[in-house]
C-alpha cells in the first residue's frame, strides 16, 4: 500500500506539510525538552519517582477521575446537543451560549465558584450534606470538576454532525417501518459515533492535564484526593526539575497512548461502517 | 474577531498609564506582602525622590514564594526579591548564581527587616476552647493547615508544631514527630496556598482553627469583619523571618544598584517599619516595636535555625520521601 | 446548512412525553453543572453592588490584564484557525498512513497539565533552557513577557479547531468537492465555494472554543508570566491576584467579563446564523417566484 491513496482532491502536500511544520513547531519541540530534560535522570531513579506509591495513587484518581468525567459528559453530552439542536424551548439560545462557559472561564474561578457551591455551607452543599453525600473537598468534588471543565467537548463535537445530518435518511428509514428507537440506533447513533468518540476523548484528554480548578475543590489529601499535576507542582517547589519532568513524561506517555487507542477504535468504526 | 478591535484601541488608550518614570524598580515577592509593599512603596518613592531628586517606578510580582524565586532563576529581571524563608532566596543564589550565597549577611538582621509567626485563628467565642498547639492534636478537632508541600506558609505551621512537641518536658525527636503526625491527622483540606487555607477556614466555614501568620489575622480582620474570629497566641511558637536581598546579575546589568539597595535599606527605617508594625509584621526596631507592643504580644518564640536553618531542614522534613511524607503516607493508610 | 429545515411531524420526531423528558434531563444538567457556577460568579461579583463592581473593572490593572488578554487571543487563535484548517483538509480528505497517530498528536496538547505546557517553554526559553543563553546575549525576552503568554496560549488552544473540524469534514465527505473539481474549478474555487459555507458552523463553533480557552487559561500562562502587576497579567491571572487579596467582588467582576466575552461571541454566533437562515429563506421565495 502507497502512503497515501489516490485522491482528485488537490492540496494534500501543501495541508500535510503545513500541519506537520506547525505542529513540530508548537507541539513536538517544546515538548521533546520535557524528554530530553527528564533523560538527565537515571532509569532506577526516574523509576522511583514515577512508582513511588503516593504517585502511583495519584495517577488512579487522576486517570480514573477523568475517565468518569468524560463518560459523563458522552452521556449528557449526546443529549444536551441532541436537545439543543432538535427541539425547541424558550431559552434555549441562551443554553447554547452557556454551553462554552467552562472554557471561558478561568479554571481556578471555575474550582472557586464550584467549591463555593457544593462545600458543606454551599448553596447546593448544604443540601446534600444530610443525605451523606460529601463532593467538595472528596475524589468526588475531583469528578465533578472535571466534569465541569470538560462538558463543552461532547456537545460541540457532536452538534455540527448532528445539524448536519440529512432528515431525508430518517424520513426513509422511516417510511420502510423503522420505530424512532430503530431509526436512532441504526441511523443516528451510527452517524454520531464517530463525534461522539472525538469529544470523549477531548474531554479525557483535557480532563487529565487540569490543575487550576481541582486544587480548590480536591482536599489535596496524600493518597486521597492528590491529582497528579500537584504532585508536579511539589516537584517544582522544590526546585526537582527532574523529577516533575519524569511524572509529567509517564503522564505525557500514557495520555498519548490512551488517545491513540480511541483514536485509532475510532478510525476502525468509521472503516467498518464503511463510509470512505 | 474584527468586532475586537476597536474594544482593543479603547484598551490601549485607557491603560496608556502613568509618565514614564527615570528608573523601574521590579520587586518580586510573594502572595502576602502585597499590602505591605502597596503601603510601602509610595514612602519610599517619595523619600527618593527628595533625596535624589528621581522619580523612581516600582513594579511588583506576587505569587508563591518558591514559583517566584524559581522565575527570577528562570530570568524574571526581579531587581529585588523578597520571600517568605531564605531557602527561596539561596536556591536563586545557588541555581540561579544571580547573587552571592552570603547574601544574607550583607543587611541587619539575617537580611529579614521583620519578622511574623504562626498563632491560632479560632471560631468566635472559641467553642472548642482551643488554647495552645496541644489542643490541636485532640480528637475531633479539625485544623486547617496549607500544604507544607506547597506552601511556606504550611512549612511554618509544622516546623512551630515541631518545635513545640520537641520542647515540651522530656521532649524527643520520636515525640515530635508522633505529635506532628496527630496534628495532620485531624486536617481535613491541604489547600495548595496560605490564602486558600483562609478561604477554606472563613468562607467555607471549614474546620475549628485555621493555623497562619499573626500578619494575615489582621487581614483576615479587614476583609471578613473582626468580630467573626479570634486569635489565639500558643504558648511557644516559630519566629518566621522574612528575608530581602537584590538581585545582583540583574540589578548590575540594568545599573539600578544605588536605588534597589536604597530600596531594600529604607525597610528598616523609621518609616518602612512603621509600615511594617501598621501591616502587623514585627519590626525589628526596638523603638517602633514599643509603640506598637499592645499590637504585639510576647511570645516565646524559636527560629529555624535551632534545627540547623532550612538547608538541614528541607531534606530532612520536606524533600521527597522526608518526614512528612512518611507521616502523610501513614496517615491516609489509617 | 440543514439547521431547521421544515420537518413533517410525527415521522422524524419523538413522542411529546420523551421530548419533554430529554429536555427536562438536559436543562437540569445544564442548570447544575452551568447556570448555577455561572450565576453564583455574578452574585459574588455583584454581592456589594453596582458601583464596587464597576470600580472594580475600570481600575488600570484590570484594564491592562483586558487588553493582554484581547491581545493574546487575537494573536493565537488566528493561526490556530489556519492550522486547523490545513489539518482538518489533510486528514479529512485524504487517506494516508499515520493517520491516527498524527490526529493523536494534535490531541496531545489537551492532556498535557497546563502547568507542564507552562514548563516546556520555562524548559527551552528559560535562562537555563535550551535558548536561555542566546536570548539573554541578544536581550530577547520571551518568558516572563508577551511572546511566551501567547506561545503558552497558543498550546493550549492548538487542537480547537483542527479537533472540531475533523469529524464534521469526514461526516461530510469529499463527493461535493469531487463534483466541484470535475466541473471544471480550481482547487482554491472548491475550497471557498464548497468546503467553507459547508463547514462554516464547525469552523466558528472551533473559533469560539479556542477564543474561549485563549482568554481563560490560567496554569501555562501563570508559569511564563512572571505576573508583573500591570504588565504581564492576564485576566485570570489578575482574578487569582484579587482572590488572593481577598478582593472577592474584584475577583468574581473580572471573572464575570470572561463569561460575559463568552456570551456576547455567542450572542453574535446566534445572530450571524439567524441572518444567515433570512438569507437563505429569502433566496428560496426568491427563486418560488421565478
Amino acid at each position: 500500500m502507497a502512503f497515501k491513496k489516490p485522491s482528485v482532491l488537490p492540496g494534500f502536500n501543501l495541508s500535510l506539510g503545513y500541519t506537520i511544520f506547525y505542529l513540530g513547531l508548537i507541539v513536538l519541540v517544546p515538548l521533546s525538552a520535557l524528554i530530553f530534560k527528564t533523560a538527565g535522570l537515571s532509569w532506577a531513579d526516574f523509576w522511583q519517582t514515577v512508582s513511588n506509591p503516593r504517585v502511583v495513587a495519584s495517577y488512579r484518581l487522576t486517570f480514573g477521575a477523568s475517565l468518569i468525567a468524560a463518560g459523563i459528559n458522552m452521556l449528557f453530552g449526546l443529549l444536551v446537543a441532541w436537545v439543543l439542536v432538535r427541539y425547541s424551548f424558550p431559552g434555549k439560545r441562551l443554553i447554547d451560549a452557556m454551553v462554552d462557559l467552562p472554557f471561558a472561564l478561568p479554571t481556578a474561578v471555575a474550582g472557586i465558584a464550584l467549591a463555593t457551591l457544593y462545600a458543606p455551607n454551599g448553596w447546593i452543599g448544604q443540601w446534600l450534606e444530610p443525605l451523606g453525600l460529601k463532593v467538595a473537598f472528596t475524589p468526588l468534588g475531583v469528578v465533578l470538576a472535571l466534569t465541569f471543565i470538560s462538558l463543552p467537548f461532547v456537545v460541540r463535537t457532536v452538534q455540527p454532525v448532528l445539524e448536519d445530518m440529512e432528515i431525508e435518511l430518517e424520513e426513509a428509514a422511516s417510511s420502510l417501518g423503522a420505530t424512532r428507537w430503530q431509526i436512532f440506533a441504526k441511523v443516528i447513533f451510527p452517524t454520531v459515533w464517530p463525534a461522539l468518540l472525538t469529544g470523549f476523548t477531548l474531554a479525557f484528554a483535557r480532563a487529565i492535564g487540569e490543575f487550576g480548578s481541582v486544587v480548590f475543590i480536591a482536599g489535596n489529601m496524600p493518597m486521597v484526593s492528590e491529582i497528579t499535576p500537584l504532585l508536579i507542582i511539589a516537584k517544582l517547589e522544590q526546585f526537582d526539575y527532574l523529577g516533575a519532568t519524569a511524572i509529567a513524561l509517564v503522564m505525557l506517555v500514557a495520555s498519548f497512548v490512551l488517545l491513540l487507542v480511541i483514536n485509532l477504535l475510532q478510525w476502525w468504526t468509521a472503516k467498518r461502517l464503511g463510509r470512505r | 474577531m474584527k468586532k475586537l478591535l476597536p474594544l482593543l484601541l479603547a484598551a490601549a488608550l485607557l491603560s496608556a498609564g502613568p509618565a514614564r518614570a527615570d528608573t523601574t524598580l521590579l520587586n518580586v515577592s510573594y502572595d502576602v506582602m502585597r499590602d505591605f509593599y502597596k503601603d510601602y512603596n509610595p514612602v519610599f518613592q517619595k523619600y527618593w525622590q527628595g533625596k535624589a531628586g528621581e522619580k523612581i517606578t516600582i513594579q511588583q510580582s506576587h505569587g508563591g514564594s518558591s514559583a517566584q524565586a524559581r522565575s527570577v532563576i528562570e530570568g524574571l529581571e526581579a531587581d529585588v526579591i523578597t520571600m517568605n524563608q531564605h531557602s527561596d532566596i539561596d536556591a536563586v543564589a545557588q541555581r540561579g548564581k544571580q547573587l552571592p550565597e552570603n547574601w544574607a549577611s550583607r543587611l541587619p538582621n539575617n537580611a529579614a527587616p521583620f519578622t511574623s509567626l504562626q498563632v491560632l485563628i479560632v471560631r468566635k467565642g472559641n467553642p472548642k476552647g482551643i488554647k495552645d498547639f496541644s489542643d490541636l492534636i485532640k480528637p475531633g478537632i479539625a485544623v486547617v493547615i496549607p500544604n507544607p508541600k506547597t506552601a511556606g506558609n504550611g512549612r511554618y505551621t509544622y516546623l512551630a508544631a515541631w518545635g513545640y512537641a520537641l520542647k515540651q518536658p522530656g521532649g524527643n525527636e520520636q515525640k515530635a514527630r508522633d505529635f506532628v503526625s496527630a496534628l495532620f491527622k485531624n486536617v481535613p483540606v491541604l489547600d495548595t496556598g496560605g490564602r486558600g487555607a483562609t478561604t477554606t477556614f472563613m468562607q467555607r466555614n471549614i474546620g475549628d482553627v485555621l493555623v497562619t501568620f499573626e500578619n494575615e489575622a489582621e487581614m483576615i480582620a479587614r476583609e471578613f469583619g473582626r468580630g467573626n474570629f479570634e486569635v489565639v497566641y500558643p504558648s511557644l511558637s516559630i519566629e518566621a523571618e522574612l528575608p530581602v536581598s537584590v538581585v545582583d546579575k540583574v540589578v548590575d546589568k540594568k545599573g539600578t544598584r544605588k536605588q534597589a539597595e536604597e530600596y531594600l535599606k529604607y525597610l528598616w527605617s523609621l518609616e518602612g517599619q512603621t509600615v511594617a508594625a501598621q501591616n502587623y509584621l514585627r519590626p525589628r526596631d526596638k523603638a517602633v516595636a514599643g509603640k506598637f507592643a499592645s499590637q504585639f504580644p510576647a511570645v516565646k518564640l524559636f527560629t529555624v535555625d535551632e534545627f540547623g536553618g532550612w538547608k538541614a531542614i528541607t531534606p530532612k522534613h520536606f524533600a521527597d520521601g522526608a518526614i512528612y511524607d512518611q507521616i502523610a503516607a501513614a496517615n491516609a493508610k489509617k | 446548512m440543514a439547521n431547521n429545515k421544515i420537518r413533517r411531524p410525527g415521522i422524524t420526531d419523538e413522542a411529546p412525553w420523551v421530548k419533554w423528558l430529554l429536555t427536562g434531563i438536559a436543562l437540569v444538567f445544564i442548570g447544575l453543572f452551568l447556570l448555577i457556577p455561572l450565576v453564583s460568579v455574578f452574585f459574588e461579583a455583584l454581592r456589594k453592588g453596582w458601583e464596587l463592581y464597576l470600580a472594580a473593572l475600570v481600575e488600570p490593572d484590570a484594564l491592562s490584564a483586558v487588553k493582554l488578554t484581547l491581545v493574546t487571543a487575537l494573536i493565537a487563535v488566528p493561526l490556530n484557525l489556519t492550522f486547523g484548517v490545513a489539518a482538518a483538509w489533510a486528514i479529512a480528505k485524504f487517506e494516508f498512513k499515520g493517520k491516527s497517530v498524527l490526529i493523536t498528536l494534535i490531541d496531545l496538547p489537551f492532556s498535557v497539565s497546563p502547568v507542564v505546557a507552562g514548563l516546556i517553554y520555562v524548559l527551552l526559553f528559560g535562562a537555563h533552557g535550551w535558548f536561555g543563553e542566546w536570548l539573554g546575549a541578544h536581550d530577547i525576552k520571551i518568558i516572563f513577557a508577551v511572546p511566551g503568554i501567547v506561545l503558552a496560549t497558543i498550546f493550549v488552544t492548538f487542537p480547537f479547531v483542527a479537533r472540531e473540524l475533523i469529524p464534521l469534514m469526514e461526516a461530510q465527505g469529499s463527493d461535493e468537492e469531487q463534483a466541484a473539481l470535475v466541473l471544471g474549478a480550481s482547487g482554491l474555487q472548491t475550497f471557498w465555494r464548497v468546503t467553507l459555507p459547508n463547514i462554516k458552523w464547525g469552523l466558528l463553533y472551533g473559533v469560539i472554543l479556542a477564543n474561549a480557552r485563549a482568554m481563560g487559561e490560567f496554569g501555562a500562562v501563570s508559569v511564563v508570566s512572571g505576573h508583573i502587576r500591570g504588565m504581564t497579567n492576564t485576566i485570570p491571572l489578575h482574578v487569582e491576584i484579587l482572590y488572593n487579596e481577598y478582593n472577592f467582588v474584584g475577583a468574581f467582576a473580572c471573572a464575570s467579563i470572561l463569561a460575559l466575552l463568552a456570551l456576547v461571541t455567542l450572542a453574535l454566533k446566534s445572530w450571524v446564523e439567524w441572518k444567515a437562515e433570512r438569507d437563505d429563506e429569502a433566496a428560496r421565495i426568491a427563486a418560488n417566484a421565478e
